[in-house]
């Protein structure tokens, strides 16, 4: 089943069409990945879903269902979570509210206090950083910072997950990490959509990739496919020989 | 030991809060008039600026409006209190002043709280100018009247009603914070944008505060109007109101919920001292006061005396 489906989705800023008709489709349960140069358009469509933008024109469904004319809050209550790619965490608030704030406010909003913070520590345990509970979000390390956006997005018990380039700004051992938690959340059974740079990780998480180019869509298929697609070597990917790295 | 001061520091701010509240409550007993009169005028300040603050503060939306939504509350009472005779009794008077003031902020609320920052900022600081001039326009062509004046009402029934607003507007305070209205309310302070994101909708929440915010700053308007007797448009929508909150919450400190009151205290009375000690130099030295302020206490008055409390009480466990 698809989950999400775009059609015809556009986005013009000013003359520029930052997403220019891109259909685009994500099945349950699957790992799907975005990629694409610098300024393809991969968070702008990240925006449309999320309804932080509204496509003009264009069509998102979920479930079946025109999300098109949606609020971001009503995004998420019916089960759509996102992260950033510059992180937006609540940075004087301690960990442990961050969290909390997305259990109370997600896809379950009559949820009790004590039902709310079980949940949140469950996805501060999830994601590892229970031992930093009560640290203020703004002390952490960039690494902890995202995995804090995850946990929150989570604590809104989302169905899709939209991670906006986690793994950006990491060291080998945190990607190796961030890939781990991205195979253990599709096991939780949340289907999720990655914008992602470090070519090993999409290569090595994602069922399905879908590249972008100029606001266009210009390949889609299994990582196999996409690693030996002529055009996306020649529009991003550059030598083979970098493709793994 | 360190129980024993656990439990002694745990008590100390529910038991400091109701000696002060006894004080409140039975200084007109004790009390000079000047003093009932002096303290009514703080209630009056501080009623402002934790209104403010509570919406201000929290979701970081600078709001200008104060004297809009004072200013109605005291129109509340040229209306209903005029010295032909009370329409409504003052407690009435006081609800409506409060409900209007709410009612304007929805609507306004909900029509301009989409703007951010600085044009936020300008566009409730117009709003203010906007009404004022409406309000002189409509004396002018249609009542024809310059003024009004309100009834007479005892000192005590002023001071009275103003601590009750007090008690409230801190008591909302108090539980809006502990709730998950209020985590909502900071989440947008912090992030706007992620706070959407995660399924609060920030729209409702801000505007429902700035109501809340309003009505408090209305019935405050309303009781004050009795104190004023006279009002026109230009008494009752003075922009100054519009920015002593501000300055007081900041002179204060607006970490917690005490923050305010003590800025708002220490303002009005200063203010009070220096206006009848030494009138000629009242402005230019309050001036001085808060560039010190400013530049000496980021975290105001609340945040120097928290500085001490820690080097008093921290003092010892530092050494071990």
């Amino acid at each position: 089943m698809h989950i999400l489906e775009g059609e015809g989705v556009t986005k013009y800023f000013g003359g520029l069409a930052a997403v220019s008709n891109v259909d685009f489709y994500v099945e349950q349960g699957e790992v799907v990945g975005l990629i694409g140069p610098n300024g393809a358009g991969k968070t702008t469509l990240f925006n449309l879903i999320s309804a932080a933008l509204v496509p003009k024109p264009g069509i998102i469904k979920y479930k079946g269902k025109n999300i098109t004319r949606k609020k971001p809050h009503q995004i998420c209550r019916i089960g759509i979570a996102r992260t950033f790619q510059t992180v937006k965490i609540f940075a004087n608030m301690p960990v442990l509210q961050n969290v909390l704030a997305g259990s109370f406010f997600g896809t379950s909003p009559g949820m009790s206090s004590t039902d709310a913070t079980r949940e949140a520590l469950e996805s501060l345990e999830f994601v590892g950083l229970s031992d930093l509970a009560a640290t203020p979000a703004g002390d952490l390390t960039l690494a902890n910072q995202k995995r804090l956006e995850v946990a929150r997005a989570l604590a809104t018990r989302p169905e899709l997950l939209l991670l906006d380039e986690l793994m950006a700004g990491l060291n080998h051992t945190e990607i190796a990490e961030s890939m781990e938690l991205v195979k253990r959340i599709r096991d939780r059974g949340v289907t999720v959509v990655m914008i992602e740079h470090v070519m090993k990780a999409i290569m090595n998480v994602c069922d399905r990739i879908i590249v972008l180019h100029h606001g266009q869509k210009i390949a889609e298929g299994t990582p196999q496919e996409i690693a030996t697609s002529k055009t996306v070597i020649e529009v991003y990917l550059g030598e083979q020989t970098n493709a793994g790295s | 030991m360190n129980i024993t001061a656990f439990t002694f520091k745990k008590s100390l701010v529910p038991g400091l809060l109701l000696v002060i509240l006894v004080a409140l409550v039975t200084l007109p007993i004790y009390g000079s008039l000047y003093n009932v009169i002096l303290v009514t005028s703080i209630l009056m300040y501080a009623n402002l600026t934790v209104s403010w603050v509570l919406f201000s503060g929290s979701t970081g939306y600078m709001s200008l409006a104060t004297a809009a939504f004072f200013g109605i509350g005291i129109y509340a009472s040229a209306l209903f209190l005029p010295t032909t005779g009370a329409v409504f009794p003052v407690l009435v008077v006081v609800l409506i002043g409060g409900l209007a003031s709410s009612l304007v902020a929805l609507g306004v609320g909900a029509l301009t709280l989409r703007l951010r920052g600085i044009y936020f900022a300008i566009f409730t600081f117009v709003l203010v100018v906007l009404i004022m001039e409406l309000g002189i326009w409509w004396e002018l062509s249609v009542s024809h009247l310059l003024g009004r004046y309100v009834i007479l009402v005892d000192n005590n029934v002023i001071f009275y009603t103003m601590l009750g607003i007090f008690v409230l507007v801190m008591l909302t305070t108090f539980f809006i914070r502990r709730s998950k209205f209020g985590l909502a309310m900071r989440s947008i302070g912090e992030n706007e944008e992620a706070a959407s994101h995660i399924g609060i909708n920030v729209t409702m929440v801000k505007v429902i505060t700035f109501a809340i915010s309003a009505f408090f700053m209305g019935a405050t308007g309303a009781i004050w109007a009795t104190k004023l007797t006279y009002v026109d448009p230009h008494v009752a929508f003075n922009v100054l109101f519009s920015f002593m909150p501000v300055l007081m919450a900041i002179f204060g400190g607006m970490g917690n919920i005490y923050g305010p009151v003590i800025g708002a205290a220490l303002f009005a009375y200063l203010q009070e001292t220096l206006q009848t000690e030494f009138p000629e130099i009242y402005m230019i030295s309050f001036g001085f006061i808060l560039v010190a302020v400013i530049l000496y206490l980021p975290n105001g008055v609340l945040g120097l005396i928290q500085k001490l409390w820690k080097r008093i009480s921290g003092g010892k466990r530092a050494h071990t």
